[in-house]
């Protein structure tokens, strides 16, 4: 059986990969997919701890996560085609009107 | 009060009533009298006056009754304080009658008088409206004189010495914006001003008197404890206490050194220097001698010195008479040296002879200062003729222009003095009640037998004789110059030719001003038998007894009686000799004047003794004054320490520190640091909004991590 320590630091990788990309890329498509991925690394903390100690909690977690993400999946993209429209770009940068 | 106190004590319930009803008859003047007549103003005041003689009297014979039980009766409780038990009680007994009848009934007789006098005097002076307060301020008087006669304590005597000295000093006023020509100026009040300060100065005295005894004599005012307290007490403190009372004694009755106000005081009206500065209020100082005998005879040494300070008195003020032009003045100085008389009987333990000539002298020297108010009316109504006389072609005057110039001597060049005896002469045609009353008051005061200045005079010189052969010496002298000045002023008044033409147009006075002279004079006349030098006519003597305890009855002292009926002679002869043989002439010096030289200039200017006074008290007491408000006061106070120290100091410290440092420096910049403090935080924190998702993001990770980091490390 694979050790517990693998998965999570699997998870951190992921995760790490994952914040690095919303705070590095400026395309908010690979943004996107990098939020994907972080909730990804997430769910398979929960799942490994999960199968760990023998609770189903973690996984209906990540079902929630999932169905969640979905929705927000819908909802961003959603939005990104309305950034796109206005703007003809989907760098976030440019999108800096609520600067202080 | 108990029963069996209430049965003997006769009419004592009125006593509260010898002040009530002079209080009453003021009240009903303050408050009607604007409404009322000039002749009812009168009638009350001297209602008011007549009804204290009435009480007197009672009082009087409720004591002869009692054989001379002391009564007391209590009005109010006044002052209690610890063991100190002050009453406001009235103090009935022989002595304290003698002088109610005395100022009552004088003061009657003058309350009558100035009805006529002020009728005319207040329109000489064109000022009828003062007419009221004239009788408001003698009917104060009375109450004031009769608190003071009647108190059973020094404290309530004190009430009564203070409140007739402000009588006196608002009558002295009176006419506060004349002079006694009726000229605008202030001398009158000035007059009334020094009268006021000088018994202040007496009024020390007999404060500090007050103080040692309420300190040494059994902690209280009451006349029987203190004397029965002095009995006890060492005869050093006994001293003090009487030596300081005589300062008390020497404002208010005149004497060395503080006699200078009285003959000022005659700036007031006439019936005013009868009754306030002749008959009553002047004679306040005997009585208390009187009144604390039995402090005086525990101590012989301050005896020996009010004797010495009476008979001093008694003849420096008759030589100052001799010098006198003035009808009133010569009167004043003779005042004072009677008032001499009385303080050198009263300081050699001859209470009665002091108390008789008290009462002889209020009788004739009352009738002398009203007759010579009658010769002033006389002379300013012949005054008045005379100027109409002139005045006849322009008779459309206005009357604001008569006052205008009557009050500056009008068109005669010279001010009319109608009290100025060279002004007079011949008087006995024109004036002879008024003259024959005068005569009977110079007799009586001049000490001829039988009128009664001599009997009462020749006691303070018998006793004088036994006791104090000085003091018999001075007053004898004294006596020869009372008779020498009283005869140089009828030659000069009434005899010769008139020397100026107000003197021949003078008139005789009215018979209200006339009528109450006669009963002075009548009295002035039998006045003697009180206190006849006979057995079984030592009157008063007897009635004294009662309160006094120990009284000499002595008999006639044919010696004595005659020296002093031989020098009144002598000197009225010698004054025929001088004024009357050759009557002066309008604009001729004092016949005097060539054979005394330096001497008659002395006694024509009062020895200088107000000079004196300015130069050795009053001017130097300005300076220092001039000096403490100039330089003390001012300079120092004032510019220096306020402008300088304080407000300098204040200016500076809120200039310098307070504005400059701890305002400027401390709380604005604190204030602006805060605000700035603020914009500094805000644009540094507002680069934070930079609008980046990604550095939102990266904060919010920075905080789970630190936020996890803690949470795993702590």
């Amino acid at each position: 059986m694979v050790p517990i320590n693998y998965y999570i630091i699997l998870s951190a990788i992921l995760f790490t990969i994952g914040a690095l990309g919303v705070l590095i890329r400026r395309n908010a498509l690979i943004i996107f997919m990098s939020v994907e991925l972080m909730l990804n690394a997430a769910n398979l903390a929960m799942v490994a701890f999960s199968s760990v100690l023998k609770s189903f909690s973690g996984q209906i977690f990540v079902f929630f996560v999932i169905a969640v993400a979905a929705a927000e999946v819908a909802v961003g993209l959603a939005l990104i085609v309305e950034i796109f429209k206005s703007k003809r770009s989907i760098d976030v940068d440019q999108m800096n009107s609520m600067k202080g | 009060m108990q029963f069996s106190e209430a049965v003997s004590t006769g009419f004592a319930f009125l006593a509260p009533w010898l002040v009530g009803a002079p209080i009453v008859g003021l009240l009903i003047n303050l408050i009607f009298g604007k409404r009322f007549s000039e002749g009812l103003i009168g009638t009350v005041a001297s209602l008011a006056s007549g009804a204290t003689f009435i009480i007197s009297v009672l009082l009087a014979s409720t004591v002869s009754a009692g054989h001379g039980e002391v009564i007391r009766w209590k009005l109010a409780e006044w002052i209690h304080i610890g063991s100190l038990q002050l009453d406001w009680t009235f103090r009935i007994d022989s002595l304290s009658t003698t002088m109610m009848l005395v100022v009552s009934g004088v003061g009657t007789l003058i309350h009558i008088y100035a009805i006529g006098y002020m009728h005319e005097d207040v329109r000489f002076k064109h000022e009828e409206g003062r007419f009221l307060r004239f009788f408001l301020y003698l009917n104060l008087f009375i109450a004031m004189m009769m608190i003071l006669v009647s108190g059973d304590s020094y404290l309530m005597l004190f009430v009564g010495w203070e409140g007739v000295g402000l009588c006196s000093f608002l009558l002295i006023g009176f006419w506060y914006e004349l002079d006694t020509l009726g000229r605008s100026s202030w001398a009158n009040s000035n007059a009334a001003k020094k009268a006021f300060i000088t018994n202040r100065v007496g009024d020390f005295g007999f404060l500090i008197a007050g103080f040692l005894m309420f300190w040494y004599l059994g902690n209280s005012f009451q006349f029987d404890h203190v004397f029965e307290a002095a009995k006890e007490a060492p005869a050093g403190i006994i001293v003090a206490i009487t030596l300081f009372m005589l300062v008390g004694v020497a404002g208010k009755s005149a004497q060395i050194p503080l006699y200078i106000w009285l003959p000022d005081a005659m700036a007031g009206p006439t019936p005013v220097s009868a009754l306030i500065h002749a008959a009553t209020m002047v004679t306040a100082g005997v009585y208390l001698v009187t009144r604390s005998a039995e402090l005086y005879v525990l101590v012989p040494q301050a005896q020996y010195i009010v004797a010495m300070t009476g008979a001093v008195t008694a003849l420096f003020a008759a030589t100052i008479a001799v010098g006198q032009y003035d009808i009133k003045k010569v009167l004043a100085y003779s005042t004072i040296s009677q008032l001499g008389f009385m303080v050198a009987a009263v300081g050699m333990g001859a209470f009665v002879a002091g108390m008789f000539h008290l009462v002889t002298h209020a009788f004739f020297k009352a009738l002398l200062f009203l007759s010579a108010g009658s010769v002033i009316l006389g002379l300013e109504r012949g005054h008045h003729h005379a100027e109409h006389a002139h005045d006849h072609g322009k008779k459309g005057k206005k009357k604001e222009e008569h006052r205008h110039s009557d009050a500056h001597g009008g068109g005669h060049g010279e001010v009319f003095d109608p009290g100025d005896m060279r002004n007079m002469g011949g008087l006995r045609k024109t004036m002879p009640v008024t003259f024959w009353l005068y005569m009977i008051g110079t007799l009586a005061l001049a000490g001829i037998v039988p009128f009664a200045g001599f009997w009462s005079k020749d006691e303070i010189l018998l006793d004088a004789s036994l006791h104090y052969p000085q003091v018999y010496w001075l007053l004898t002298i004294a006596a020869f110059m009372t008779a020498f000045y009283m005869g140089r002023q009828i030659w000069m008044v009434f005899f010769g030719e008139a020397r100026h033409e107000a003197a021949a147009h003078a008139e005789e006075s009215k018979p209200i001003i006339t009528i109450p002279l006669m009963v002075l004079a009548g009295l002035s006349l039998l006045g003697g038998a009180l206190n006849l030098p006979f057995e079984g006519f030592h009157n008063l003597g007897h009635w004294l007894e009662y309160t006094l305890h120990e009284v000499e009855s002595l008999p006639l002292d044919l010696p004595v009686a005659g020296i002093s009926t031989v020098l009144a002679l002598a000197a009225i002869a010698l004054s025929w000799f001088i004024y009357g043989r050759n009557p002066l002439t309008t604009g001729q010096p004092d016949p005097l004047k060539k054979p005394l030289g330096f001497l008659f200039t002395g006694m024509e200017n009062k020895w200088f003794v107000d000079e004196g006074y300015f130069a050795v008290i009053i001017n130097p007491f300005k300076k220092i004054s001039q000096f403490l408000a100039d330089v003390i006061d001012w300079r120092f106070w004032h510019n220096w320490f306020h402008e300088t120290v304080i407000a300098g100091t204040y200016n500076w410290v809120s200039e310098i520190a307070l504005t400059r440092y701890a305002d400027q420096r401390g709380i604005d910049r604190a204030a602006n640091g805060l605000g700035e403090i603020t914009q500094w935080l805000s644009a540094t924190v507002r680069k934070v909004q930079n609008g980046f998702v990604r550095s939102y993001a990266l904060s919010v990770l920075l905080g789970v991590v630190l936020i996890l980091g803690y949470l795993i490390l702590k």
